[in-house]
């Protein structure tokens, strides 16, 4: 199960969004924490006219919760914001419902191994969850 | 080091049936006892037979279940006085587990504490020993003191004399850390806290499980420990207290049980020691199971488990010395700890760590292990941990040692 779980492409966007560190000048952010596992994660989106213009995060956490951070980093540009505020619910749903993968939002499917892993499915949640406090 | 009568580990393990078969006949490499430890045969056989053949409420009844039950309940509690070196058995209480212990002594203890009292807690405690005095001390408007820990990750006991005042009511510490695996040098701490007139309390829930103690001879006044540590049921733990404190403190909950006698005009009047302290239907089930769990833990050959434990902890920090980026958090010597080893790997987050080693069976546990400012004082948000029972062998440790480096070469 954890040949899957950390699997290539997973381990890959995580390491690859260590290298994108924080905005420099976010009109929105979120620090949000793990209490179970003491995981802190950072999110900040510049936005303007209703779209995502930049973001970054910065991510004190396991690989799955670096992946996740690193996903939301890459794609939330160019989103509108308001696409945006459902996504951490949707991505809830994918997880514990076997829900599909949040729309324009394919590269959810990398974490399907983590709804067989109760225990793992806040490391994913927590970046998710801070881009919607971000967003609030 | 004395060589102590031989001790069988092999036979140990086999009174484990989750060990010697493990569930889905998966392998299973058990180094999570700091956690929670497994149960032997002989406290499993004690619990079913007492739900059995005396499943009924304690002390009221008076069918024959009812008083099967009431002695099998007091019978454990005589053996965990046993356990504990005390000659006193209504000095034990019984509770949920060490932080219910612990909150037991805050709330009823605490109520006689106010602005100007002091209470010294340490960095190195379980959040059960730290959390209850910071509610305490906003409550009641005292204050707490922090005693630091050195670089080893034991407790600083020459910062003791700074800290310990004419305005300290007591020393709340841990015996044993579960995440350095530090003993406690309790005497110098005895001695502290008797020069000024406070009390000391001991959270023994990591040393507790490994071997009997004499309580007397350690000359605290109070000492809690949890039961499924102990090779026990969930749902159970200790507070042993001094009967002239325990006797003087208010109760802490209210309810069946623990009332001399109940007026609504008078008032209310409370029962002696232990029952003040007991109110409603105590776990009577699990009660049994850690009376049975330290009975089979006290005919134990202790000596030689502490000589198997060391060299297994030895094992342990030798591959990890091996591993150029990993860091043990606690001391790197044998001497004064149990075999509880919290280490970080760079660039390796110990939950990754630990769902890693579990593919090949490896039971480890990753996180801040509910003692966030000794992470904080080392500066890591989280350590793997590998503690250990009599109950593991040099398998484990081989195990161990193989996953560890098989998970250096993913995720480095």
């Amino acid at each position: 199960m954890s040949d899957e779980l950390y699997h290539e492409k997973l381990v890959e966007r995580a390491q690859a969004g260590r290298a994108r560190g924080r905005l420099e000048q976010p009109d929105r952010t979120a620090t949000l924490d793990n209490p179970l596992c003491g995981d802190r994660v950072t999110i900040d989106l510049k936005t303007a006219g209703g779209k995502v213009l930049a973001a970054g995060h910065r991510t004190r956490g396991c690989l799955l919760c670096e992946a996740a951070a690193a996903l939301i980093v890459e794609q939330a540009p160019g989103s509108s914001t308001v696409s945006l505020i459902g996504l951490s619910d949707a991505v809830r749903d994918f997880l514990q419902k076997d829900g599909p993968a949040p729309s324009g939002w394919d590269a959810v499917e990398e974490f399907a191994p983590v709804r067989k892993v109760k225990s793992r499915q806040d490391c994913v949640l927590l970046p998710f969850r801070a881009l919607a406090q971000a967003l609030r | 080091m004395k060589t102590a009568k031989p001790f069988d580990p092999e036979a140990c393990r086999a009174q484990f049936p989750i060990l010697t078969e493990p569930p889905g006949g998966l392998p299973l490499y058990y180094l999570d006892s700091a956690a929670t430890a497994q149960l032997p045969a002989a406290v499993l056989t004690a619990v079913r037979r007492h739900e059995t053949m005396a499943r009924a409420n304690v002390l009221r009844g008076v069918h024959r279940l009812a008083e099967a039950a009431t002695a099998a309940y007091e019978d454990a509690r005589a053996a965990v006085a046993d356990y504990l070196g005390v000659p006193d058995h209504d000095e034990v209480i019984f509770t949920g587990g060490t932080t219910a212990s612990i909150n037991l002594v805050a709330h009823s203890f605490g109520e006689g504490l106010g602005p100007g009292d002091e209470v010294l807690v340490s960095e190195l405690e379980h959040h059960s020993n730290l959390v209850p005095w910071q509610l305490l001390a906003t409550r009641r408007g005292m204050t707490l003191k922090v005693l630091p820990v050195t670089d080893e990750g034991r407790l600083d006991l020459e910062r003791l004399p700074g800290l310990v005042s004419k305005r300290t009511r007591l020393l709340a510490l841990t015996h044993c850390s579960n995440v350095t695996g530090a003993i406690t040098d309790v005497g110098p701490i005895v001695a502290a806290a008797r020069s000024v007139g406070a009390k000391v309390l001991i959270d023994g829930a990591q040393r507790a499980p490994h071997g009997p103690l004499d309580l007397p001879a350690l000359g605290v006044d109070f000492y809690a420990f949890s039961g499924h540590k102990a090779y026990a049921p969930n749902g159970i733990g200790v507070l042993w207290g001094r009967r002239e404190l325990l006797s003087k403190m208010p109760p802490f909950m209210g309810g069946g049980g623990m009332i001399a006698q109940v007026d609504l005009e008078t008032g209310t009047t409370f029962a002696e020691i232990p029952r003040r302290f007991e109110a409603g239907t105590p776990p009577i089930a699990q009660a049994v199971g850690l009376g049975a769990a330290l009975r089979w833990a006290k005919a134990l050959e202790w000596a030689g488990i502490a000589q198997h434990e060391a060299r297994l902890t030895g094992r342990i920090l030798d591959g990890l010395g091996a591993i150029k980026s990993a860091r043990v958090i606690g001391p790197t010597g044998l001497q004064g700890r149990l075999g509880v080893v919290s280490f970080t790997i760079d660039g390796v987050h110990p939950h990754d760590l630990c769902q890693w080693v579990d593919r090949y069976g490896v039971a480890l546990r990753g996180g801040h292990h509910c003692a966030q400012p000794l992470a904080k004082r080392f500066g890591v948000a989280g350590t793997s941990r590998a503690s250990l029972a009599p109950y593991n062998t040099d398998a484990d440790i081989d195990a161990l040692l193989n996953a560890l480096e098989d998970a250096m070469k993913r995720f480095r």
